[in-house]
């Protein structure tokens, strides 16, 4: 692990020497695990092209994946990176809080089941647009729909390729800007060559590959304690690494617990969530945020009908929850294996956990096998972000292609020739977009970016959706304020709030570190100097007159406006009040008019061919 | 939209229509509506009842951890629940009402 670490420190001192947590004498052991990785993603393609002849093909796989198939997809294009290895990494940093995560994302899905899927199938052809622009003003809708995908995309992507960059950076040393290109490349390929046929197979075979790498991991972790729970987590309370992680986590207070409380400490909530309203807000924007995500929308237009959609969604949440109860084992085995410390001096978030436990498992730094799964866990989480962005692609260029495109500026009256063409001019487009904002974005701290996203799907897509299909009195100018006003809500309180940074704050936070710091600094142990040595740097950038660095956060504010992190118990209220209140306050024939139909079509599926067709 | 030869308001004041939708509903707003409370009482029982969650029931493991994992449960439960449900009733009863849709006509 010192080597890791050394490695690291090397990398710091000298940005153009190439290394990562991979050893260089086993770095071809690592190229022929990505290159086979990557091999049998361009052969599905390649295979995926032959089949992709109409933009039906091209934006929902001729609506020809099954209801299983479909469920692998929906996981694939769930369990990102961030999922896998932030959740994991949170568990083994902060315990029985990082688990939290894993359940809201699941039960995200409930609202998915019961009241998203299906109808959409029924109503929708392409995109969250169709659904809108069934009996709002498609134009207006159209447009609406079209904006409110394209935003929730880029925060979500930005935090994937920026989190890419990073992670294929930390792993395996090639430069920031190389991988973020090489992320957004191959991406470009799928897309463009094989469309939502090849997103779709290469969402499952990741799935798959995502699930296989965690199942091993979880037996070698778990097998020793012969799958007992009570044995497994003892073993955790018992672990000196851990229990040192709790006594730092705790500060003061921690001087009077004893080695078992402190070890029962890391199974008990409160030492990463500390804000329980911004906890209850979080949760709000995770379990209604799902089903306004349009990459997961799309998926439900892969299917042949609302049969296959339920089915979907029931093995998304089978894949999904099976997964997210792995996360325990992964977390606390890393935690155990590896150790807290380890983990967060290399990545603070924690999100090397899984592949540091992998290595560890494997034998060590120094064994063959051990470079084997650690290369073979970075390959599957390099596959992960590539497949997730190439979703998040589709979606976007849908919105643009086949509503503004087509839709908006054509009035529908474009060849297959002229849409397949503007398809793929869009997802070139976005891809561009995508790799240029990753660039752009680094070095960013876009933790707070995935959240974004949800909340603002939460407060736009999913009042806008569900109101559309279950209320009779809902209309278009209903739909466009509320979504204007539920994104514009979501995303204001977020500049706004604790997650930007305020010099101000910064500044005394590095004072007082300065102001607590033994006088005697050999005395200090590594993490103390490593503050100090962060506070010194602060106070260079902010204070002083040499430079021009503003005392005001980007929004000029010297402190946040909002106090919490997540804007969900604000904006998603908000959003679905405005949709409510706008729809009652005017009138719209046309929704009114066809009101009966979306409804008996929502719930029956009469006519489904019409969309499909 | 209406360039079928369906007659949607018919279609939609049919009792099999009405009795469906409502039955559909009133299953669905039930489970949505137990989920979302069994899911909110985890985040306000870890932050507001603390103690509670720290309570030792198996080993080491505390009423937090066993909330929590109850919640797959629960999860897949209203999967489960409702898939049988919609696959044996809703299914068929709204394919009677496609096959039929044709002659609805209402009374004009």
């Amino acid at each position: 692990m010192k080597k890791i670490i050394a490695a690291l420190t090397l990398l710091q001192a000298s940005p153009a020497l190439a290394a990562g947590a991979v050893a260089s004498e086993y770095r071809w052991l690592t190229f022929i695990i990505f290159s086979s990785i990557i091999a049998l993603t361009m052969l599905i393609t390649w295979w995926a092209s032959k089949r992709v002849k109409s933009t039906k093909d091209f934006y929902a796989a001729g609506n020809s994946i099954s209801g299983l198939q479909n469920g692998w997809a929906i996981a694939g294009d769930y369990l990102s990176a961030a999922s896998f290895l932030g959740i994991a990494g949170l568990i083994s940093l902060y315990g029985y809080d990082g688990f939290m995560y894993s359940v809201g994302f699941l039960m995200g899905y409930i609202a998915v089941l019961l009241v998203i899927a299906e109808p959409c199938r029924n109503i929708g052809k392409y995109t969250l647009g169709d659904i809108l622009a069934f009996r709002n003003d498609p134009k207006k809708a159209r447009m609406i729909a079209a904006l409110s995908t394209i935003t929730v995309s880029i925060f979500y992507l930005t935090a994937q390729m920026v989190g890419g960059g990073v992670l294929v950076k930390t792993l395996i040393g090639i430069d920031y800007e190389v991988s973020v290109i090489a992320v957004g490349t191959l991406m470009l390929a799928y897309v463009v060559f094989g469309g939502m046929v090849a997103t779709t197979y290469v969402q499952i075979v990741k799935a798959v590959l995502l699930v296989i790498a965690s199942l091993v991991l979880v037996t070698l972790v778990w097998l020793p304690y012969g799958f007992s729970l009570p044995a497994f987590l003892q073993a955790v309370v018992d672990d000196p690494k851990v229990q040192a992680q709790v006594a730092k986590l705790l500060g003061n207070t921690a001087s009077s617990m004893s080695t078992q409380e402190l070890g029962q400490r890391f199974l008990e909530p409160g030492l990463f969530l500390k804000d329980p309203i911004d906890q209850i807000s979080l949760g709000m924007a995770l379990v209604f945020g799902t089903a306004g995500l349009p990459h997961i929308l799309m998926r439900f237009f892969t299917v042949p009908n609302a049969q296959e959609a339920r089915k979907s969604v029931v093995w998304a949440m089978a894949i999904i929850g099976g997964f997210y109860v792995l996360t325990l084992f992964l977390g606390f085995g890393a935690a155990m294996h590896v150790g807290p410390e380890t983990i967060g001096s290399i990545d603070k978030g924690g999100n090397m956990a899984a592949p540091l436990l992998a290595q560890h498992l494997g034998g060590g730094e120094n064994s063959l096998m051990g470079n084997f799964m650690l290369a073979f866990v970075a390959a599957v989480a390099f596959a992960t972000i590539v497949a997730v962005v190439a979703g998040l692609v589709l979606a976007s260029a849908s919105a643009i292609a086949h509503d503004l495109y087509v839709n908006v500026l054509k009035d529908g009256k474009a060849s297959q020739a002229q849409q397949m063409k503007a398809a793929k001019i869009a997802s070139i487009c976005v891809g561009l977009v995508a790799i240029f904002i990753g660039i752009l974005a680094k070095g960013q701290n876009v933790a707070h970016l995935v959240g974004m996203a949800f909340a603002v799907a939460a407060s736009s897509n999913l009042p806008a959706i569900f109101l559309t299909l279950y209320w009779r009195k809902c209309n278009t100018t209903g739909v466009v304020m509320g979504m204007l006003i539920g994104a514009g809500s979501a995303i204001l309180l977020v500049l706004v709030s604790p997650n930007m940074t305020y010099p101000l704050k910064v500044l005394a936070d590095a004072n007082a570190v300065i102001a607590s710091a033994p006088a005697d600094l050999s005395q200090a142990d590594d993490a103390a100097l490593k503050k100090i040595t962060k506070a010194k740097q602060d106070i260079a950038k902010y204070q002083g007159t040499s430079n021009n660095q503003p005392l005001t956060s980007m929004m000029g504010l010297e402190k946040p406006l909002f106090p919490l992190k997540n804007p969900g118990i604000i904006s998603i209220p908000l959003g679905f009040l405005m949709v409510i209140l706008f729809s009652l306050l005017t009138r719209d024939k046309r929704a009114e008019y066809l009101w009966e139909e979306l409804y008996v079509r929502q719930n029956t599926g009469l006519h489904v061919e019409d969309v499909s067709h | 939209m209406k360039n079928t030869n369906i007659h949607w308001e018919a279609v939609e004041a049919d009792p099999r229509f009405q009795q469906l939708h409502r039955d559909k509903n009133k299953f669905l707003w039930r489970m949505m509506l137990f989920a979302l409370v069994f899911y909110f009482l985890l985040p306000i029982s870890t932050a507001y009842f603390q103690d509670i969650s720290r309570v030792k029931v198996w080993g080491v493991i505390n009423l937090g951890l066993v909330f929590a994992l109850s919640q797959f449960v629960v999860a897949w439960l209203i999967a489960i629940i409702y898939a049988k449900r919609a696959n044996a009733e809703f299914d068929a009863r709204a394919q009677a009402l496609v096959k039929d849709a044709h002659n609805i006509k209402g009374v004009l």
